[in-house]
């Protein structure tokens, strides 16, 4: 997932090889994109994981609400992604030159991987019950996670050309109502999609 | 098959609210076709591409009550576990897949004179081609899974949170662009006079009448479906 993202990265740095004020706005988009698709294969895995060797059997039968077990995967699913944009953040600030590195992106980078992992750890525990297993997900997910990433691509943009977060909060908002609808619904629903 | 295939014919010959049903669409369908070519005035600045207008919005409005109509039946579904309420979920997608297509193909063909181009990221046309795509995998989804109870779960699981997130892409569609003209609030775009109010009002109704009709055959097919199996391992069982 690591590897996968930074080498996007780099794929989209060398195809599209921008410089100025093109890489400035180009660079919200890349940095989202990257975080997307290197996340479904992060949330692919972290579920198939449980699932080859019966582990979530194991899960469910622990005397705790099958909510705790979404909570469980979910928040380790954000902190994969977390570590992951760590890395990605300096090396596209040093790759198109921008300051990706200030508290507002950081606020809506959480938000934004917040929602995507949660709504993601739900349609991936039905994915790898499907005959697509990892071909599955990323068609559940992108068109459900379309809210956020406009809403997080908008955001991040704006901060780049110098917006503080308090002009950014018609998005920020935005994240934070997907995040508690997804996250509400998710907890809600998880049960029966572990259901035997 | 050919048994089989007779008895749900048989059934069909006695099913008289669906039958009138139909002949009540067709005749709903034919009026407001016949409403917007001949009593709709033509519009002003327009033109006679603005009669597009009556079924698109018609059409878009189909589909987007399908997919509510499948909200609702699949959180029915979750809370009973009934499979008449994952049949309706899954015909009204189906449904509502053919009618947003519908919009959205009438809309570029609109937008092609109008606007000067066949696609644009507006957020009435992106929400449904969003739909579209939602949706689609929502099909893809029940095709690719094994059981029939895990289908029906996996589906209503996805049919909810796929409806949550419609309302919000539209918001984040809208305060991204927007130059769909406002028809309904009457802002600028579109002057819209009596007969106008009309001929739309009969559209809607019309394919609202279309679509309870196809959601019903759709629903006795998937029914005559399950018969079927059921037949075939009963013949299966007894060999």
């Amino acid at each position: 997932m690591l590897i996968f993202a930074v080498l996007a990265l780099l794929v989209f740095s060398l195809a599209l090889d921008l410089g100025g004020t093109v890489a400035r706005t180009a660079t919200p988009g890349v940095l989202w994109t990257t975080v997307a698709f290197s996340g479904t294969l992060g949330l692919s895995r972290s579920l198939a994981r449980e699932q080859r060797n019966g582990c979530i059997d194991g899960l469910l039968l622990a005397p705790v609400d099958r909510s705790a077990i979404f909570f469980g995967k979910a928040i380790g699913n954000v902190l994969f992604m977390g570590v992951v944009e760590i890395v990605l953040l300096p090396l596209a600030s040093a790759l198109f030159n921008v300051s990706l590195l200030q508290g507002g992106v950081l606020v809506v980078l959480a938000l934004g991987t917040l929602g995507y992992a949660a709504v993601g750890t739900l349609l991936a525990a039905m994915a790898v019950n499907t005959r697509a297993q990892e071909v599955m997900l990323p068609i559940l997910l992108l068109p459900l996670a379309i809210p956020a990433l406009i809403a997080a691509v908008q955001a991040t943009g704006a901060l780049l050309e110098g917006g503080t977060l308090a002009q950014v909060g018609g998005w920020v908002r935005l994240l934070v109502v997907y995040d508690l609808l997804i996250v509400a619904v998710a907890m809600l629903t998880f049960g029966y999609v572990v259901e035997e | 098959m050919g048994k089989v295939g007779g008895g749900v014919m048989r059934k069909a010959g006695r099913d008289v609210w669906g039958l009138a049903l139909v002949g009540l669409s067709g005749v709903a369908v034919f009026t407001a076709l016949g409403m917007v070519f001949l009593y709709a005035p033509r519009e002003a600045t327009m033109g006679d591409v603005q009669r597009i207008f009556y079924f698109h919005v018609a059409s878009a409005w189909v589909g987007f009550f399908a997919f509510c109509v499948t909200f609702v039946a699949s959180v029915a579904y979750l809370a009973r576990g009934a499979r008449r309420w994952d049949m309706l979920a899954l015909s009204s997608v189906e449904i509502g897949l053919a009618f947003i297509a519908m919009a959205v193909i009438s809309g570029s063909l609109w937008a092609r004179p109008v606007w000067g181009t066949y696609w644009t990221w507006e957020p009435r046309l992106t929400i449904s081609a969003v739909q579209l795509l939602i949706y689609a995998a929502y099909g893809m989804l029940r095709a690719s899974v094994e059981s029939a109870e895990q289908k029906a779960r996996f589906a209503a699981v996805y049919g909810i949170v796929a409806f949550v997130t419609v309302p919000l892409s539209w918001f984040a569609i809208r305060w991204w662009r927007t130059i769909h003209p406002d028809v309904l609030t009457g802002g600028p775009g579109m002057a819209i006079t009596p007969p106008m109010v009309h001929t739309l009002l009969a559209a809607l109704a019309a394919f609202t009448l279309l679509y309870a009709t196809l959601l019903r055959q759709r629903v006795r097919l998937e029914r005559a479906a399950d018969t079927l199996a059921r037949l075939r391992l009963q013949v299966a069982s007894e060999e």
